[in-house]
């Protein structure tokens, strides 16, 4: 059961040509008859070994078709456990198997599916040290991840070990999907058009300040579904279709790229609406350039290599998440959600606003009492605005909340960040009336209010 | 917005996605007359597309979200007529009437 390292591609007792078992033919049967398939697609399908890295959102979806089509040795790495938070998108797992590590409870659905594949379970984050050795046991990838750090340690060792690499994301209401790497060209061929790596479409990756996860921004289970699937769908593809190999002799992984492989690499996006129906820009289909000549992992004079990958050279982390210049507001400005609790409860704390900037969707499930929701884009919109036109400071604050000069102001966002920029800015326009009025936030936002004072709070 | 009245205008469509569209009205596409030239005479291109939107189109205050130092801001993928302007020259593409320019911030959740 354990994974045959080191053959490429063709190892012994995989012939691509044999009779399929009775069972085999039997529960292939409805996708070998679709033309371009048959017996030959099949059997290198069977024959054939993907990596699917991330057991969540897309890498569930994705599993499922994968473990259906019948690929015949199929790895999944994750290290997380299963959370009820996950079962609305993460299709492989199951209230029964909450608490579960993420790769064995999607095994264990993939084995209901289909048991006839051979599935390695891989129960742990990928990294930098483990990367190479765990890729280069299969014939396929798919990013199935969550962070770019990973994605582009992903690309870097899919480049120098020769692997396609089908990648996915999705945040929200959006989807993106692109074929990398496929076919593999060896590390430093710029001369035709070779396929892009990671790299060479997505050179830098955001900052991290402009960067949302699911957990933050929220995420539709069709969208990612619908992404995990399209994931599967291209990979069987490649697999059935020896796409990612020349033609005739599919031992030979140095023999050249025909011209019939290198196809126009493409950025497949979807856009889901929650206010409109399927429209002309719900999906869209963009031209992608080809392997960039400078490209830090594939160009021409890349220093890249699998030995400098796991001593920390490049440093994914720090290229993701270059340090911030966040500084934090002073000590005096800032309160504990639990010592706001106690004063507030024993009386001391004089008549006040309490402003509570996250999202309405958030601020919608509970809030503190007499909270009052200013959602931190539509303050910043609003405080732009009359610093651009003049006007009274106080026209920021809501309508609805009659103060006096010195009446305090307390702010609680999500996590904490949003309401220590709100009080520099309520400072910034005047708000405190030169200090007559103390403006303060509230240290973790609600997070902390849920850990510190109330913990049935319903924090998302 | 500009005071002068000769000045030739083009039109063009401009796209949001991926999370843009929340800088820009949550819109996801706007159909602008832009200037056919920027201030020096020359035809208008991506460079002046993308400080155009900053000034007229976008009321978000956090433009740092769009552009950092007078760029395009890295994560974010530019594409005219749905490819990707590496293709088309970058930031020197001058614009066509009839044009459709797209941004999309990459995405990495999953």
């Amino acid at each position: 059961m354990t994974a045959d390292t080191g053959a490429a591609s063709a190892a012994p007792m995989k012939s691509n040509d044999r009779r399929l078992t009775y069972e085999e033919f039997e529960r292939y049967s409805r996708q070998m008859i679709v033309p371009g398939m048959g017996k030959h697609g099949q059997l290198r399908l069977i024959n054939s070994r993907i990596l699917i890295i991330g057991a969540g959102g897309l890498g569930c979806p994705a599993a499922q078709y994968i473990a259906g089509a019948g690929v015949g040795t199929i790895g999944i790495v994750d290290g997380d456990t299963v959370e009820i938070s996950n079962l609305h998108r993460q299709v492989g797992h199951a209230t029964s198997r909450l608490g579960w590590k993420k790769v064995d409870s999607l095994i264990a659905h993939l084995k209901d599916i289909n048991p006839l594949p051979n599935y390695i379970p891989h129960p742990f984050h990928l990294d930098p040290q483990n990367a190479a050795d765990i890729i280069t046991q299969y014939d396929l990838v798919m990013d199935c991840t969550d962070n770019p750090a990973t994605r582009y340690l992903i690309s870097d060792v899919c480049v120098l070990l020769r692997k396609p690499l089908v990648s996915a994301a999705s945040v929200q209401k959006s989807g993106q999907l692109i074929v990398l790497n496929c076919p593999p060209a060896p590390q430093g061929l710029v001369d035709k058009k070779y396929p892009p790596c990671y790299r060479c479409c997505f050179k830098k990756p955001p900052p991290p300040s402009s960067m949302v996860s699911c957990g933050e921004a929220g995420i539709m289970g069709p969208v990612v579904g619908m992404m995990g699937v399209a994931q599967a769908g291209e990979a069987i593809k490649i697999i059935a279709s020896a796409l990612h190999l020349p033609p005739s002799s599919t031992n030979d992984l140095t023999a050249p790229i025909p011209e019939r492989n290198l196809q126009q690499p493409t950025l497949l996006i979807y856009t889901y609406d929650l206010e409109s129906a399927v429209g002309p820009y719900s999906f869209r289909a963009l031209r992608m350039a080809g392997r960039r000549k400078n490209c830090f992992a594939c160009g021409e004079n890349s220093t890249l290599t699998l030995e400098g990958i796991k001593t920390g050279n490049p440093n994914y982390v720090t290229f993701c998440s270059p340090p911030t210049t966040d500084h934090a507001l002073p000590p005096e400005d800032r309160i504990t959600a639990s010592k706001y609790h106690e004063t507030r409860a024993r009386g001391e704390l004089p008549a006040h606003l309490l402003i509570d900037t996250r999202e309405k969707e958030h601020f919608s499930f509970g809030a503190i009492d007499g909270a009052i929701n200013v959602p931190f884009g539509r303050f910043l919109m609003n405080a732009a605005a009359i610093k651009r036109d003049g006007g009274p400071p106080d026209q920021i604050l809501p309508a609805e909340a009659a103060l006096g000069d010195d009446t305090p102001i307390f702010v609680v966002c999500r996590r904490g960040l949003d309401s220590q920029e709100t009080v520099e800015k309520l400072k910034e326009l005047g708000v405190d009336h030169g200090g007559k009025r103390k403006i303060m936030d509230i240290v973790g936002g609600m997070k902390a209010w849920k850990d510190e004072v109330d913990p049935t709070f319903p924090f998302v | 917005m500009s005071e002068t009245a000769a000045e030739p205008k083009m039109a063009i469509t401009v796209d949001f996605s991926g999370g843009l569209e929340m800088l820009f009205s949550n819109q996801r596409r706007h159909a602008l007359s832009i200037p056919a030239h920027d201030k020096d005479g020359k035809p208008s291109n991506i460079a002046f597309l993308i400080s155009h939107l900053c000034k007229t189109l976008m009321k978000d205050p956090r433009t740092d979200l769009f552009v950092l130092d007078d760029h395009i801001r890295p994560g974010i993928l530019v594409l005219i007529n749905d490819a990707d302007w590496e293709l088309e020259g970058e930031e020197a593409y001058e614009i066509q009437p009839g044009d459709n320019i797209l941004f999309v911030s990459t995405l990495h959740g999953g």
